[in-house]
């Protein structure tokens, strides 16, 4: 399929490299319609043409990357289900979520995420998958779940600790701040900065400098540098689970939903 | 290195500029909520053009309960 156009995202393929938008408003907010969705392009990453070599995720909203899981859907079905059943549709949602995360995360082509503004939680997450981040200099990163009584539940802490040192995975869990893509880069998450608006202009000439490679290399020295981290993956959904059942979680979503504020979880 | 009126002004500067009020209606002790109008996701727009500019890293909750642009400038003095 070398196009889709959905409800909140949608592809095209253009000489050899996959675009993946995502636009769902108000956040690509990631709910039970963009899994469906990202779903779709795990079936595609698992069928690629010996023609396709880089796949670029970015976002079309000015809000920025995605801000994560959508919360409210989360809330509303926790509301009409029993604990026990709140837990098992919870876990459904995480394994389908790791299986489309981990597709992309081993895809056999090269992948960037072109962030810009909000890259919140579950879009860190995402953009967490891919092999190279290519940040806006207004990007902005966090993981807010501790405020919800939760870890991020999207594969991103064995993500992060993949590529960074575990002193800054820690600040960044444990006190829930964001930083921005200069600090990002400083790191080591993000290997290109932007000017304001250039992200998906860098990255889509990163995958043309990717086309004069042969596929079959980058596919192997891929697999070569960069592991699935998949005991921590599968200790991450446990955990997740765990935490889930206590009551400041739902009382955290309650928090949340009834805000106002365009960034409840911000402080 | 800047000292906090030169930081402040600077700051007032910067929010004038990119939300287009006019820089002569913004003073220090003002509620730039109220002042910009703006809500937390342009606030964090703020942020994230202030720690640019500045070169500095301002942990949100550094920020937390800051409202005025002067303890805003203070924040940030104290990073430089």
């Amino acid at each position: 399929m070398k196009e889709f156009y959905g409800k909140t995202l949608s592809w095209t393929t253009t000489e050899g490299v996959i675009e993946v938008a995502l636009h769902r408003e108000p956040g690509n907010e990631i709910g039970s319609e963009t899994l469906l969705e990202l779903e779709r392009l795990g079936v595609l990453l698992a069928s690629l043409d010996e023609t396709t070599h880089a796949l670029i995720i970015y976002s079309t909203l000015p809000a920025g990357f995605c801000a994560g899981a959508d919360l409210r859907e989360l809330y509303e079905r926790m509301q009409a289900l029993s604990p026990e059943r709140r837990l098992d549709g919870v876990r459904d949602f995480l394994e389908r979520i790791h299986r489309v995360m981990n597709a992309i995360d081993a895809a056999p082509i090269t992948t960037i995420a072109a962030v810009h503004g909000v890259t919140f939680g579950g879009g860190f997450e995402l953009a967490l998958t891919c092999d190279i981040i290519i940040a806006d200099k207004m990007a902005r990163f966090c993981f807010p779940e501790l405020r919800l009584g939760l870890i991020p539940g999207f594969g991103g802490i064995p993500r992060l600790k993949r590529d960074l040192g575990n002193a800054v995975v820690r600040d960044l869990l444990l006190t829930g701040r964001s930083f921005n893509a200069a600090k990002a880069q400083s790191v080591g998450l993000v290997s290109q900065v932007t000017g304001e608006g250039e992200a998906l202009n860098v990255a889509r000439s990163t995958a043309a400098q990717l086309a004069k490679f042969d596929r079959e290399t980058a596919t192997v020295a891929k697999r070569f540098i960069k592991h699935i981290p998949e005991a921590e993956l599968r200790h991450e959904i446990e955990t997740f689970c765990e935490l889930f059942v206590r009551p400041e979680v739902e009382a955290g979503l309650k928090k949340f939903v009834e805000s106002t504020d365009a960034l409840p979880y911000l402080p | 290195m800047s000292n906090l009126q030169e930081t402040t002004e600077q700051i007032l500067t910067l929010a004038a500029q990119h939300f287009k009020v006019p820089r002569e209606r913004l003073s220090p002790d003002d509620d730039f909520f109220k002042k910009l109008g703006i809500n937390s996701l342009q606030t964090l727009d703020l942020l994230t053009r202030l720690e640019n500019h500045f070169q500095v890293e301002l942990p949100d909750y550094e920020l937390q309960g800051v409202s005025d642009f002067r303890t805003l400038a203070e924040r940030i003095q104290a990073r430089l």
